[in-house]
């Protein structure tokens, strides 16, 4: 074993399937109807700057099995970081035993072919890359990110790479494996002026490997978070209260993850714990909006080419000319309404349960002219830049972060804002999109938290206007 | 000393004694197992039983440093795990105060972190308390669902050993409830949740936290959005605990040192309201978070960091005290074998004030009771300052409460914030957070909403 191999990711299965064969026996000899066995083998290196040094390169190897045993309603669940047949085995016995039922049951376990359904083409594996380069990405952005202007007087840059090999086999026979490469750049940039400290903020992430820095350009990442600090430092006060929001492309893609994209997954749905319950086949959204989720889309950050129970990702549309056409789908929830899965189960690592989690999530292009929904804007804040955000399923209330923002006043863009939430309720804002670019464009590398598990996530969106949302300023 | 701990110590130990000429070594392994219980319509929807283990190891040489983890204890993983910390090394920047922590001479403060009864609970009864929970949740009030009870217990043992003579080791385990619900308000349905925690499972208050639950989830019924003014607010306690935790940035040595706190050249000048006094104290057995040493190994303690709102300090780790030509105050954090040691408050507590919530809101003409906030992560920059999040709660007018309100925010700075802090509760609770909670009245918030 080697934590920076350069051996082919497709070298060996992780388990050969005869193991596997008899762990998903084992996991059924309780008289379970299903059992299901998740290998991950995930190495990571990460590489730190701030305050003008590479504080620390980090070396990661995760490695384990998770084992599910579904028997009645009950879920049971164990892992081990242990992949030899023995330590499986055990695994699969706790699983079992979690799930609890008595009486001896059907316990043999015929595996297919593997499946593998590859939507990313690696080119350049990180764990092949010298960490000097690595590290050489971060010394750059530093440097770029200073040279902007005298006021730039912190700047702290990161790195991240992962290579994540699955192995998913269950007792229905599924075989799957996938290979995910994931490579990352953030830049986090202090700028210090009369009114004391501001901050900018831009990152840089693809389901691809080191080719992402033959593709983008550090230096223009960097100098992006560093304007938008300088721009923030003569920022005022953001405003108060409801008025029209104008969204850039590839910006807000999160207003429609927390909006409606957790309220339009099925485990939330399925215990009536979503806004959008019972509304299949309804307008939900103004009628300009189509939204889709789609871990088939090469090279985001929220593709996968199977999900984390299996199943090849897909494209699947939820919401279609405003009207809700369906929820996402993991297994457990697919198979109570006697549907397909939608290639939404996920789940952050081995040691976690998969849940319904989104992939990319993103509204398609309109036909309006950017400029022109601006134009159109007579008094409102238009937003460059959204940060995080959180949501209440359940009453549809959430709220998302502007990061860059301005004035919009008499139809253009004038003053920038300092930084605070906005607020509002999914149905309704979905319902009061009333302008829809024609510029589509992914936003930032997310990271989506759900019950304490994280997943990456990507999401985009066309430049749009929002006629009514609540800023959550300081100014009257 | 338990037979796995003194095994942790000695694998510690060891790789610690392969230490090469010139090379400072931290070797920090753990091994640790959670169950969790989760209960759905009187029936377990899930069950959860699950180890991990993992190594992490930091590497300093000639000022440079390197890091390696495995979430493994398999000897060739741990071999790896030293080798890649090694070869790191080189692509570090030379940093002169770079450095492990050395002894300090700092007494620990013996606490108690293990249960023994806790550590032997049966697996029937854990499911049959989570059951219990949500019978008791469905009944305090009719109008509540359960979305699901949970149970949650865990273990885990740890040791810490460097070449600067930190030898360090240890064992804790913990369990809790909790349950959320919800109540059905036309198409929407409003949430709640609430919770219990204990050495053991014997000491849950589980009515408790079944009417926490039932009441937050009907207590915003009919609730509708305000409109958008200048208000004075009281944060219930829960509230409280998310605000105090923010401060933890702004007091912390390394964003001194590295010019991102807004406090900066603040030291002995007031920066809150002269009622506030703030405390990091890991040592008090009541804070949940209460612990012996910090992420290096070195003793827990009592830091006074803001008093009769003055200024008093900034907390350290032995790297950011080497920077800021200071000492450690035992405040280095870890989040596990995966990471290296941070900065921050380990269990912050603030000072009381004489009256209970009650009395509080009695003297406030026009404000909000902020019974529950959300997008702290999105809306707060504790280097600018800017304060703004989403908010729930309760109309206070002329002393008394009225109807509640939802979908607004609020927002100032927290520079501000602390400045108008005009009173404080008796009421503290010691809530399952890195800061305690009580009731908080800030006055000129601006509310935004219709």
């Amino acid at each position: 074993m080697s934590l920076n191999s350069n051996k082919s990711q497709t070298a060996e299965p992780l388990v050969a399937s005869d193991v596997l064969e008899r762990v998903l026996a084992k996991g059924r000899s309780t008289g379970a109807e299903f059992a299901e066995v998740y290998i991950e083998d995930k190495r990571s290196t990460s590489a730190g700057l701030d305050d003008g040094k590479v504080e620390q390169v980090t070396s990661g190897r995760d490695r384990g099995a998770g084992i599910r045993v579904v028997a009645g309603e009950t879920t049971g669940f164990a892992h081990t970081s242990d992949l030899s047949e023995r330590g499986l085995l055990a695994a699969a016995e706790a699983a079992a035993v979690a799930a609890k039922q008595g009486g001896g049951g059907v316990n043999k376990v015929q595996l297919g072919a593997e499946l593998r359904h590859a939507v990313n083409t690696i080119k350049i594996s990180p764990d092949g890359v010298e960490k000097s380069r690595k590290v050489d990405l971060l010394k750059r952005a530093d440097a770029a990110a200073r040279a902007v202007n005298s006021a730039i007087v912190q700047v702290s840059a990161g790195y991240g790479d992962s290579l994540r090999r699955i192995l998913v086999a269950n007792s229905n026979g599924v075989l799957s494996a996938d290979d995910q490469v994931r490579t990352l750049l953030r830049v986090s940039v202090v700028a210090t002026g009369d009114g004391g400290m501001q901050t900018g903020y831009d990152s840089l992430g693809h389901t691809i490997g080191f080719e992402l820095f033959d593709e983008n350009d550090v230096e223009e990442l960097a100098i992006r978070a560093a304007k938008q600090a300088i721009t923030k430092l003569s920022a005022r006060p953001a405003p108060s209260g409801a008025m029209p929001v104008v969204i850039k492309r590839g910006s807000g893609g999160v207003l429609f993850h927390e909006a409606c994209g957790h309220g339009l997954e099925a485990d939330l749905v399925g215990k009536n714990a979503s806004v959008y319950r019972g509304k299949m086949g309804e307008l939900v959204a103004s009628p300009l909006v189509t939204l889709i989720d789609d871990g088939t889309m090469t090279s985001e950050w929220g593709a996968i080419g199977i999900d984390d129970e299996g199943h090849p990702s897909q494209r699947n549309t939820l919401i279609q000319d405003g009207v809700l056409t369906d929820y996402m789908w993991d297994y457990l929830r697919a198979k109570k309404e006697g549907r397909a899965q939608s290639g939404n189960g996920r789940r952050q690592s081995y040691q976690h349960l998969p849940m319904v989690r989104m992939t990319n999530t993103f509204v398609l292009n309109g036909t309006q002219d950017p400029d022109d929904i601006v134009r159109d804007t007579k008094h409102g804040v238009y937003i460059a830049k959204l940060g995080g955000g959180q949501v209440d399923t359940a009453s549809g209330d959430f709220v998302f972060g502007m990061t860059e923002a301005y004035l919009i006043e008499n139809g253009e863009i004038t003053e920038p804002l300092r930084e605070s939430n906005l607020i509002g309720n999914g149905p309704e804002v979905l319902k009061d999109i009333d302008l829809l670019g024609n510029d589509f464009a992914m936003g930032n590398p997310g990271m989506c938290g759900k019950d304490g598990q994280g997943v990456p996530v990507g999401d985009g969106q066309p430049t749009l206007r929002v006629r009514s949302l609540t800023i959550g300023g300081t100014a009257a | 000393m338990s037979d796995g701990v003194q095994e942790l110590q000695k694998l510690a130990d060891s790789i610690v004694g392969k230490a090469k000429a010139g090379e400072q070594i931290e070797a920090y392994v753990s091994r640790g197992g959670e169950t969790s219980v989760r209960v759905y319509e009187g029936e377990v929807e899930h069950f959860v039983s699950a180890q991990s283990e993992g190594i992490g190891i930091r590497i300093i040489k000639d000022g440079r440093t390197g890091f390696a983890y495995a979430g493994t204890l398999e000897s060739d993983a741990i071999t790896e795990v030293l080798a890649e910390a090694r070869d790191n090394v080189q692509f570090g920047t030379v940093d002169e105060w770079a450095g492990l922590a050395d002894p300090d001479g700092v007494a620990q403060i013996p606490q108690k972190f293990w249960d023994e009864e806790l550590a032997n609970y049966p697996t029937d009864k854990k499911i049959a308390i989570t059951k219990e929970l949500e019978k008791l949740t469905l009944a305090a009030d009719a109008r509540v669902r359960a979305e699901e009870a949970n149970y949650e217990d865990g273990w885990g043992e740890t040791a810490v050993a460097t070449t600067t003579g930190i030898r360090e080791s240890g064992r804790g385990n913990s369990c809790y409830v909790s349950v959320s619900t919800l109540a059905d308000d036309g198409d929407e349905s409003l949430t709640g949740f609430g919770f219990s925690v204990g050495d053991s499972p014997k000491e849950f208050d589980l009515k408790k936290a079944a009417h926490d639950a039932a009441d937050r989830a009907t207590r915003l019924l009919g609730a509708t959005k305000p409109a958008s003014k200048l208000v004075t607010i009281v944060l219930d306690p829960y509230v409280t605990s998310q605000f105090v935790s923010i401060l933890s940035s702004v007091l912390n040595g390394e964003s001194l040192a590295k010019g991102r706190s807004l406090f900066a050249d603040r030291l002995d000048q007031p920066v809150a309201s002269a009622k506030f006094t703030l405390v990091d104290d890991p040592t008090n057995p009541l804070a949940y978070t209460a612990t012996d040493i910090d992420g290096e190994g070195l003793a827990a303690r009592r830091n006074v960091l803001i008093e009769n709102g003055v200024l008093k300090k900034f907390v350290h780790s032995s790297y950011s005290a080497r920077r800021m030509n200071t000492k450690s105050t035992g405040n280095a954090t870890r989040g596990g074998f995966a990471g290296s040691p941070g900065v921050g408050c380990l269990a912050m507590q603030v000072q009381p004030g004489t009256k209970s919530q009650a009395e509080l809101i009695s003297g406030i003409d026009d404000g909000v009771l902020i019974q529950d906030v959300s997008g702290m992560h999105s809306g707060v920059n504790t280097i600018s300052g800017d304060f703004s999040t989403g908010a729930s709660g309760i109309v206070i007018s002329n002393g008394t409460l009225g109807a509640p309100i939802r979908e607004f925010t609020i927002a100032s700075t927290l520079q501000k914030m602390l400045l108008n802090i005009v009173d404080l509760g008796n009421d503290i609770d010691w809530l399952p957070m890195r800061a305690v909670g009580l009731s908080l009245v800030i006055s000129d918030v601006m509310l935004s909403g219709a």
